[in-house]
């Protein structure tokens, strides 16, 4: 079973998890930048949550499905269709081979995650099937998809065979089938224009001066075209910290905000280095990197404080509700 | 013998990055004694850790704690530990807060330190080491008083990190320190052996970069398809050890 690439579109990657376990040898975490949607996307499919998949950015991608396959896309909706038809996200799907489905142009958010039931046949490379793209290392022959690739999936769950086979039967002569319920995704990714952005206090918030400690919650930040999987540089009021001072080096972190000299933000994210050495102003809420790996290039965001047991409440509040879907999703008959 | 003392009330700072992570700050200036307490508490972490561990990064003065906070809440909930915390206080970090400051304190006497030490062979100029000359030139040296002294010293891996596998040296003699490249070369070949100021290293792969190249290993630095896939790790001490061109094609032949 496999799926070719007609055309990656502006950028295509196999994407899990992340890994981790070897930040400590400089090796960078990657992995979705959008885990929420990577989960369910796996979850609906009958997969381990954690399975690789394919994270496509914004537009272009074109897909020839070349056997029958159960698949589900999720995230941003980057309008997918076969033929003439939208393909509907946020459920599992089942498509005809010689399908060509695809991504032609982005509705909201800014990443989509397709996962197929099995899941693709990719080596692990220190644990991870993620690719991290400046190193290398990882998912499709460590880099980007290209067009002409072929990737194979693994034998699929007999769950996922049995739903395949019903779909199939409803699909008759159409391209695809799918059920009819769907996953509401609003308590997992909430995608929206302008959204706000919930914030820690960074490790050097108190060495900023109080007027860009004011402006950074009061002002938007637009997303610069500059951004990639390694970080989002922020424009908008520039940051100034209490005199000059020398920072040592240390860990960062998925969300990290952190300000270089010049005074516009960075958010550190899924393909970011290890350690870092500038002022962190602030860190996102783990709960809304999800929201933010959404936002695209031209977008504003605003931050907004929440405390530290804030986050960690909405996180554990949110992982209750992932652990629902999954058990009800293990339930559902078509 | 290298010793530590990690008494816990020697400076040391703990606070949250974001709501999945801690950092444990040892000191605030880089140098040895600093980073034996890094290393110290990095090596009983990782032998001893606690439900919802993810990762220890280890920094020059510093170690953040990766953690999964369900895991760590769900744990140590449902046995009932740490119920001297109030109900508001039992939160992931509070927990991980608490089981970091018992850890603190069984660290707290003298702790031995164990180091590796890596022999690194490199292959000094040439073209191998196409700026040997201009550093030897720019300290009124000759190419081989160079390579001595660039020998001679123990090296401490302060970190692992810029690149997977490329390590933060310290230990490098003044005698030899010199500035970057004005503008940095587009590919430094991996296992280019450089300095830069009052640094010294290697590249593990192959990278624009700026550095003084005096030298190569044909030892790899990284193998991604091994665990661990690092040749160093923190802590470590290197040697560098001079070799002839026909050694380094011998050891290279080697490998392969």
């Amino acid at each position: 079973m496999s799926i070719k690439v007609n055309n990656p579109g502006l950028l295509t990657s196999i994407q899990d998890l992340g890994r981790y376990g070897f930040q400590k040898y400089g090796v960078v975490v990657s992995g979705a930048m959008d885990v929420n949607s990577l989960r369910i996307a796996n979850l609906l499919v009958g997969n381990q949550e954690g399975e690789a998949a394919l994270e496509i950015t914004l537009m272009g991608a074109s897909f020839l499905v070349e056997e029958d396959l159960l698949i589900s896309v999720t995230g941003g909706d980057l309008s997918p269709a076969i033929g003439q038809e939208s393909l509907p996200l946020w459920r599992p799907v089942y498509v005809r081979k010689g399908s060509v489905l695809r991504f032609p142009a982005c509705r909201s958010g800014c990443r989509a995650y397709m996962s197929v039931a099995g899941g693709f046949a990719i080596e692990d490379v220190m644990k991870s099937k993620s690719t991290y793209l400046r190193g290398k290392i990882g998912g499709y022959r460590g880099r980007a998809l290209k067009t002409a690739d072929t990737l194979s999936c693994n034998k699929m769950p007999k769950r996922a065979i049995r739903l395949l086979q019903q779909l199939k039967k409803r699909a008759g002569s159409y391209s695809f089938a799918t059920v009819n319920w769907y996953v509401s995704s609003e308590s997992f990714v909430n995608i929206s224009k302008s959204p706000e952005i919930r914030v820690l206090r960074g490790g050097e918030f108190d060495r900023f001066t109080s007027s860009s400690q004011r402006q950074f919650f009061e002002q938007d930040f637009r997303i610069s075209p500059k951004s990639d999987r390694m970080g989002y540089r922020i424009e908008g009021p520039s940051l100034q910290t209490e005199g000059s001072f020398d920072l040592i080096s240390e860990a960062v972190s998925n969300g990290t905000i952190q300000v270089p000299k010049d005074g516009n933000p960075i958010i550190l994210l899924a393909d970011r280095q290890t350690t870092g050495g500038y002022p962190k102003i602030a860190q996102v809420a783990t709960v809304d990197l999800p929201l933010l790996a959404q936002v695209k290039p031209g977008e504003r965001i605003r931050f907004k404080e929440i405390t530290r047991n804030e986050a960690e409440q909405l996180y554990l509040e949110q992982e209750r509700q992932m652990k629902q879907l999954s058990a009800g999703l293990l339930l559902k008959e078509t | 013998m290298l010793q530590t003392n990690l008494d816990e009330n020697s400076n040391i700072q703990i606070k949250p990055l974001g709501d999945s992570a801690i950092l444990v700050q040892f000191g605030s200036v880089i140098n040895r004694e600093v980073h034996l307490k890094v290393k110290a508490f990095t090596d009983e972490m990782e032998a001893h850790s606690f439900a919802g561990f993810i990762e220890c990064v280890p920094a020059f003065t510093s170690v953040t704690i990766f953690y999964n906070p369900v895991h760590v809440y769900e744990k140590y909930k449902k046995q009932g530990e740490y119920v001297h915390l109030s109900e508001k206080e039992q939160s992931p970090y509070s927990i991980v807060y608490s089981i970091i400051k018992e850890k603190l304190k069984e660290l707290k006497e003298v702790k031995e330190v164990k180091h590796r030490v890596v022999d690194i062979p490199v292959c000094y100029g040439g073209e191998f080491g196409p700026d040997l000359e201009a550093v030897a030139e720019y300290h009124h040296l000759s190419a081989m008083e160079v390579i001595q002294i660039h020998s001679k010293s123990e090296y401490l891996v302060y970190i692992i990190g810029f690149a997977p596998g490329f390590p933060y040296l310290g230990g490098m003699s003044e005698k030899i320190a010199t500035p970057r490249h004005h503008s940095p070369r587009l590919s430094i070949p991996s296992g280019s052996v450089g300095i830069a100021g009052m640094q010294t290293g290697v590249y593990p792969i192959s990278t624009p970069g700026g550095w003084q190249i005096i030298g190569r290993t044909p030892v790899d630095l990284f193998y991604p398809k091994e665990n661990p896939p690092s040749l160093l790790r923190s802590g470590d001490i290197v040697k560098f050890k001079p070799i002839s061109l026909e050694e380094y094609k011998r050891h290279k032949e080697k490998i392969l």
